[in-house]
């Protein structure tokens, strides 16, 4: 289950929308341990594509540092898709690299409707789970 | 000489759960050689059969990609900290 605050929820769905039709992406960031997002970290889609994502190597080396001074982790992994399902696809699968992360789908194929849907990725197996709005 | 590799969590099943490990080498690809004599497998994550260096894989010298260094020749010194992410990607 992804337990989410409904402003790091709308933050996501926002950050989808402003980069559509290119895709999003970013991660949400929390205390190493505690499976609870706490802090929005959109990151720039080096691809800048509308069929495939990638975080900026340097700009994820600056992320995951601060993150281990922080001891945080990444709690969550988003990306959107921008003519899709919110689905992972065979790629998002094959290229998942953080296994206890939550990865996060969003499609913004509909003008008037974000969908966002909450998977973890294991060993090449996906799972979807619940999404959870907490306060 | 003594070089420090910062191993993300998906590779640490490579090295018994270590999230840092030390290794010798004069250039990145020694480098990694010399860790996959103590940590069988671990080079195959990180470079194809040619020795270049995995697309999906980020590699950093102190605080520069190393794709815009040597790449697998690119020279280590005693004390430097190698860190190895896994490319955050999909489609």
């Amino acid at each position: 289950m992804l337990r989410i605050s409904q402003q790091l929820y709308d933050e996501i769905v926002a950050h989808a929308r402003r980069d559509h039709p290119d895709e999003a992406c970013g991660v949400l960031a929390g205390p190493a341990g505690s499976d609870r997002p706490a802090r929005f970290v959109p990151m720039l889609n080096a691809e800048r594509s509308p069929t495939f994502y990638r975080f900026d190597s340097m700009e994820q080396f600056q992320v995951w540092k601060e993150m281990d001074a922080r001891d945080e982790e990444p709690i969550v992994i988003y990306h959107s898709h921008t003519a899709t399902e919110a689905r992972p696809s065979r790629t998002d699968v094959s290229l998942a690299s953080e296994p206890g992360a939550h990865y996060v789908l969003v499609s913004t194929r509909e003008p008037d409707e974000t969908e966002f849907r909450s998977f973890r990725i294991l060993a090449g197996e996906v799972t979807e789970e619940p999404v959870e709005i907490i306060e | 000489m003594a070089i420090e590799a910062r191993i993300p969590t998906i590779l640490r099943t490579y090295t018994a759960g270590e999230k840092a490990v030390e290794g010798n080498g004069l250039t990145l690809a020694e480098f990694f050689v010399d860790l996959d004599s103590r940590h069988a497998g671990l080079r195959d994550r990180l470079v194809g059969e040619d020795g270049s260096l995995n697309r999906f894989v980020n590699v950093y010298l102190n605080d520069e990609d190393v794709r815009f260094l040597g790449g697998p020749e690119t020279p280590l010194s005693d004390g430097d900290v190698v860190t190895i992410l896994p490319a955050v990607a999909g489609g």
